[in-house]
């Protein structure tokens, strides 16, 4: 019984129904082990954890110069809408309470490799309604390979916590 | 051979089992503090289902943040760990026929952890700690908020090391023969777990402790998160392993049930020391700067074998329930036993209902969540909060209510009133956390975030709409808390009327929940159970079905690597 020692002779391998399950439970923990490493060669979906160290200063010039050299001129509630090209790199600045680039435009079917970074503490990149999210941390350069393949109007919530006016800090992007 | 010293010890008279009085102090001392923190985790706990749901939208932002700080390190620490330091002390001293190791070492240990609680609470409630349980550098706290959280983690240390100091003593003079009881190893595990979880705290809240009071610079925000995990995560493993410590002990206690296998039910508790740790991992899936092997192989927690011990016991605690039961004469079909089972007894109900809702709503959502690429489409989604609560609260929590409904009458020798409303609570409580569990994985599965105070983004220049569904579910989330809060309101109300105003039951047996059980000699075991074969069968088939479905879901979004 399990509240007092057991008998001698208690080590002993199982049996029966027992031994069938440990045997289906592991070949199943197997599977989605290897589930993981298959999806990474052969999915589309993955997170590498691409980063670099970069300053927050450094990451804030960046953008504001990525920000000039994309701008479209066309403005969308006030925002600067930047249209950076296809393939090209594309800056992504979190910072209490709000995103620079606010509104960034994309086109469809087009890769390009986003950096996410923060000025201050760590805030999310949660794109809504795909439901597609990352960490962003200060100090890092965290570079997600994106492709939109679909067409639409999004929006990027921050889902980590970062003072009072976290619920107001979100940013669009528009795929056409 | 014993080890007591003269009036040091009394025997329990329901039990037969020695019961040394300084560790019964302890454990009363401990459970009824823990009681108290579970109360402001519980008031916090309401406060912020019903900010939750949408339409009744109670705190304003401020304190929204506050109390869910409040919420998190009462219930997930302070709850918690002393209702484990209380447990620990009860496997190390009367399961193991011993005294407790030192009485001035739990001293310490309890107004170490006792100090500490309170110093975080006060600097919660001062307003300049609202950083979350987490709080992740570089959002800063007070020092006493951090130098709280040292306190309770070196009080909980001293603890556990009185703990092995039992174990020692035991050992040592040979109060029992042979290999230490099964719930007494599956205590030394969560111990051992325990230990380095704790350690890692310590590495980060010093350096965190230091940065706040502006000794040290900085923390680097990544190594933080890190080694804060090795501590937030692991410590939910301590509680695993304890939970199913209590699943083994009360499984016994209420029906007679024996495991049918010792070497397997010890097993799994060696592949949760062994591999669970580097589960932590999990929490950095989507971050930058670790890599895809890295994250691959830590979160699988080394190819799943943590996993497989879980899955490991959630055959092993039914098929010894089973195995009893049949012996009992409940032979018939598949499941007359479950049928027969002392269902009016709330210790029994609480643990079995604690294992249902961990494997097949916890278990099974925190492995797919924690696959490397499926939590692209979950990180930081109310989808996270959803399968802890379903872990800690559902199976961790609602265990240790079971275990109250035996440690009152036996250890506290006081009866508890109105036992009518025993028997439902563990129902009403399990119910209110499954309906606030699902929904919260269902609402974050149409993205809403965790941690949030408006999904409607009041004030923010570019809003967002979550499509009707999310709001939908929110509303559950607010239903499902207020009944779950309701349930532990009882729990804690009928647990402190009989903690301290209940008909004392000293010199005689407890009560007995059910009418007792027939005993069941050795030789009458059933050993093949085909019922809690065809319970984990249907396990596998939803957690399949879940998993899949999952990877599915994450073939639809965008491309990304």
């Amino acid at each position: 019984m399990p509240i007092s020692p057991p008998p001698a002779g208690w080590f002993r391998a199982p049996e029966g129904y027992e031994r069938t399950w440990v045997g289906l439970a592991l070949v199943w923990c197997i599977i989605m082990f290897l589930a993981m490493p298959y999806w990474h060669f052969k999915g589309k979906q993955n997170s590498t954890g691409e980063a670099y160290k970069v300053t927050p200063e450094a990451f804030a010039e960046r953008t504001k110069r990525f920000i000039e050299q994309n701008k479209t001129g066309e403005k969308l509630n006030g925002f600067d809408v930047v249209a950076p090209a296809p393939g090209s790199d594309v800056y992504l600045l979190a910072k209490m309470w709000s995103y620079e680039p606010a509104v960034l435009k994309l086109k469809k079917d087009q890769q390009y490799r986003l950096h996410l970074s923060a000025l201050d503490l760590n805030h999310g990149f949660s794109l809504q309604p795909m439901n597609i999210n990352f960490h962003i941390l200060p100090g890092y350069d965290h570079v997600i390979t994106l492709t939109p393949t679909m067409a639409g109007e999004y929006t990027v919530v921050c889902n980590e916590f970062c003072g009072i006016g976290h619920h107001m800090m979100t940013s669009r992007i528009i795929v056409e | 051979m014993t080890n007591f010293k003269e009036n040091e010890v009394r025997t329990c008279d329901t039990t037969g089992l020695p019961v040394c009085l300084n560790a019964q102090k302890f454990i009363k001392m401990n459970a009824v503090v823990a009681v108290v923190f579970l109360l402001i985790g519980a008031v916090a706990a309401i406060l912020l289902a019903l900010t939750r749901w949408p339409s009744v939208h109670l705190l304003p932002a401020d304190w929204f943040y506050r109390v869910l700080t409040l919420h998190g390190l009462n219930m997930l620490i302070f709850w918690i760990l002393f209702f484990e330091i209380a447990i620990l002390y009860f496997c190390g001293t009367t399961l193991l026929k011993s005294r407790l190791a030192s009485t001035k070492v739990a001293w310490v240990s309890f107004g170490l952890m006792l100090i500490g609680a309170i110093m975080v609470d006060v600097a919660i409630f001062q307003g300049n700690s609202d950083v979350l349980m987490t709080s992740y550098m570089p959002l800063k706290g007070s020092p006493a908020f951090y130098g709280g959280i040292i306190l309770v983690a070196v009080g909980t240390l001293v603890g556990v090391g009185n703990f092995f100091g039992c174990i020692y003593i035991a050992k040592r003079d040979k109060t029992y023969e042979g290999s230490m009881p099964l719930v007494v190893f599956g205590a030394v595990a969560a111990a051992i777990i325990a230990v380095g979880t704790l350690l890692h705290g310590a590495i980060v809240m010093i350096p965190t402790f230091l940065w706040s009071m502006g000794l040290i610079d900085t923390v680097d925000p990544g190594w933080y998160r890190l080694i804060w995990w090795a501590l937030g995560h692991s410590s939910q493993q301590v509680n695993v392993c304890a939970m199913v410590a209590v699943w083994y002990l009360i499984s016994y206690l209420a029906v007679g049930a024996k495991p049918l296998n010792e070497t397997v039910c010890r097993a799994a508790f060696v592949f949760y020391i062994l591999f669970i740790n580097i589960a932590s991992a999990h929490h950095l899936l989507v971050d930058p700067g670790v890599g895809a092997e890295w994250k691959i192989w830590n979160t699988s927690y080394a190819m799943y074998l943590a996993v497989l011990a879980s899955m490991i016991h959630g055959f092993t605690i039914p098929a010894g329930i089973e195995s009893v039961q049949r012996g009992r004469g409940f032979t018939q079909g598949l499941f007359t036993w479950v049928a027969k089972l002392p269902w009016k007894n709330p210790g029994f109900s609480a643990v079995f209902l604690s294992l249902v809702i961990f494997g097949f709503i916890g278990g099974i959502t925190g492995v797919t969540l924690g696959t490397q690429q499926i939590n692209i489409i979950a990180h930081n989604t109310l989808r996270i909060p959803g399968h802890f609560h379903a872990t800690v609260v559902g199976g961790t929590t609602l265990a240790f209510m079971g275990l109250a409904y035996y440690v009152v009458p036996l250890i506290f020798q006081k009866e508890y009133y109105a036992k009518a409303l025993c028997r439902i609570q563990p129902y009403l409580f399990a119910f209110g956390i499954v309906l606030m569990s699902v929904s919260m994985s269902f609402a974050g599965s149409y993205g809403v975030p965790r941690r949030h105070w408006d999904v409607e983004f009041t004030g923010a220049a570019l809003g967002h709409t979550f499509d009707a569904g999310a709001t939908f579910w929110l509303a559950g989330v607010g239903l499902g808390g207020t009944l779950a809060f309701l349930g532990m309101l009882l729990f804690i109300l009928l647990t402190v009327a009989a903690v301290f105003f209940g008909k004392s039951n000293a010199g005689s047996p407890m009560e007995a929940w059910t009418p007792p059980l027939a005993p069941v000699a050795d030789e009458d075991l059933e050993h093949k159970t085909p019922g809690a074969f065809a319970l984990v069968i249907l396990l596998l088939v939803c957690f399949m079905v879940y998993y899949f479905a999952n990877w599915k879901a994450l073939a639809d979004v965008w491309w990304v690597r």
